[in-house]
C-alpha cells in the first residue's frame, strides 16, 4: 500500500461507523443550542476536544450548574478507557516524530481504534502504513463529528424522532464483527462474557465508571484463564 | 448558562485532560518497554472495551434490562453475533445484524 492508499482504506473501514455517529454529532449539536449555549460552544467543543460522550456529560453538567474543575474531572474518568488504547497502540507509534503522534493521539478515539486494530492484527496494516491508515480513519472521522455538530447547530430542532430511529445500531453492529473475530479460544470468551456481564450489573455507576471497570475485569478474565490454560497444559504434558 | 470566560476554561481544560490522556503513552513510546504481563493483558483489551461499550445498549436500550423478542437491539445483536461467531466475516456482520434489527423495529412498530 502507498500512504495514500492507506489513508483511503483507513477513511473506508471507518464507513459503517460513521453512519452511525451520523445521530450523535446532530443530536450533541442541537441539543447544546436547545440548552441555550450560544452555537459556537459546541462548534468549538467538537474541534478542540473531539471526544463523543464526555461532550455530551459536559452538557448535562453545564445544565445544572456543575463547577468547572468538576466537569474537567468528569471528562477525565469518562475518557480513562483511551489510556488503554494508546497503550495498545505504542508499539504502532513509537517510531513516528512527535508531531505526528501529536495528532494521531488526538484522533485516537473508540471508532479510530476499533475500525484499525483488526487489520493491525492481521497484518494488513504494519509500521510503514498502519499510521497512515490511522490518520485516514482519524480525519473521517473528524470531519464527520464536526460536520454534524455544525448541522445539529443550524437545525436546532432536527427531523422530529431522528434520535428514536436507532441509526447507532451501525456501531453496535461494527463493534460486534471486530469481538466476534476474537471469539476463537476460551481465553477470549472469558473476557467477553466477563466484560458483558460486569457492564450490565455495573451500568448504574456515574460517568461510565461501570464501563471502565467492567473492561478491566474482562481483561483480567482473560489472562487469568490463559494462565490456568497454561498451567493446565504444562501439567498435562508432565504427565504424558 | 455559564458566562463566556468559565466555558472558554472548561473546553480547554477538557481538552487538556483528553488529549493528556491520549498522549501521555505515545510520547513515551520511543524509551518506554512494557513489561511482559501488560502486553498480554493488553490483548484483551479490544474484547473487553467494545464490549463493556455494547452490552447495555443491546440489553438496556431504555435504561432497563429487556430480556425480550420486543426488543429489536436484542434481535439484531443477537443476528450479528451468530453470524459472527460462525463465520468470522465483520463486514457480513455488520449488514446482518443491521438488517435484522432495522427489519424487526419495523416489524415490532
Amino acid at each position: 500500500m502507498t500512504k495514500w492508499e492507506a489513508m483511503r482504506f483507513g477513511a473506508l473501514v471507518s464507513v459503517p461507523m460513521m453512519l452511525g455517529n451520523l445521530p450523535f454529532g446532530m443530536i450533541f449539536g442541537s441539543l447544546a443550542v436547545s440548552q441555550g449555549l450560544d452555537p459556537w460552544v459546541p462548534i468549538v467543543m467538537s474541534l478542540v476536544v473531539f471526544a463523543g460522550s464526555a461532550q455530551f456529560v459536559a452538557l448535562g453538567l453545564f445544565a445544572v450548574g456543575t463547577p468547572i474543575l468538576i466537569i474537567i474531572f468528569t471528562t477525565f474518568i469518562v475518557n480513562l478507557r483511551h489510556l488503554l488504547y494508546s497503550a495498545d497502540y505504542m508499539k504502532y507509534v513509537k517510531h513516528l516524530p512527535m508531531a505526528w503522534r501529536a495528532i494521531l493521539a488526538f484522533g485516537l478515539t473508540d471508532e479510530t481504534y476499533a475500525a484499525t486494530k483488526p487489520y493491525f492484527v492481521n497484518g494488513k496494516l504494519d509500521k510503514a502504513t498502519g499510521h497512515w491508515a490511522y490518520l485516514g480513519s482519524f480525519l473521517a472521522f473528524y470531519a464527520m463529528w464536526n460536520i454534524t455538530t455544525v448541522i445539529g447547530v443550524v437545525a436546532g430542532e432536527l427531523i422530529p424522532g431522528m434520535s428514536e430511529w436507532g441509526l447507532e445500531f451501525a456501531m453496535v453492529a461494527t463493534f460486534l464483527g471486530i469481538i466476534t473475530t476474537y471469539l476463537r479460544t476460551s481465553p477470549y470468551w472469558a473476557s467477553f462474557a466477563v466484560a458483558g456481564a460486569a457492564a450490565l450489573l455495573l451500568y448504574k455507576l456515574p460517568n461510565n465508571l461501570g464501563m471502565l471497570v467492567a473492561a478491566l475485569l474482562g481483561v483480567l478474565a482473560g489472562v487469568l484463564v490463559q494462565h490456568l490454560q497454561a498451567r493446565f497444559t504444562a501439567k498435562g504434558d508432565q504427565h504424558a | 448558562m455559564p458566562d463566556t470566560l468559565s466555558l472558554i476554561l472548561t473546553i480547554l481544560g477538557m481538552f487538556v485532560v483528553t488529549f493528556g490522556i491520549r498522549f501521555i503513552l505515545y510520547a513515551r513510546a520511543h524509551r518506554m518497554q512494557l513489561p511482559v504481563w501488560l502486553e498480554e493483558a493488553l490483548a484483551y483489551v479490544p474484547v473487553a472495551v467494545l464490549t463493556a461499550i455494547i452490552m447495555p445498549m443491546i440489553l438496556m436500550p431504555n435504561k432497563h434490562l429487556e430480556l425480550s423478542w420486543q426488543n429489536p437491539w436484542l434481535l439484531g445483536g443477537l443476528a450479528a453475533f451468530i453470524i459472527g461467531v460462525s463465520l468470522k466475516k465483520p463486514l457480513l456482520t455488520i449488514a446482518v445484524g443491521v438488517l435484522v434489527f432495522f427489519a424487526s423495529k419495523f416489524l415490532l412498530a
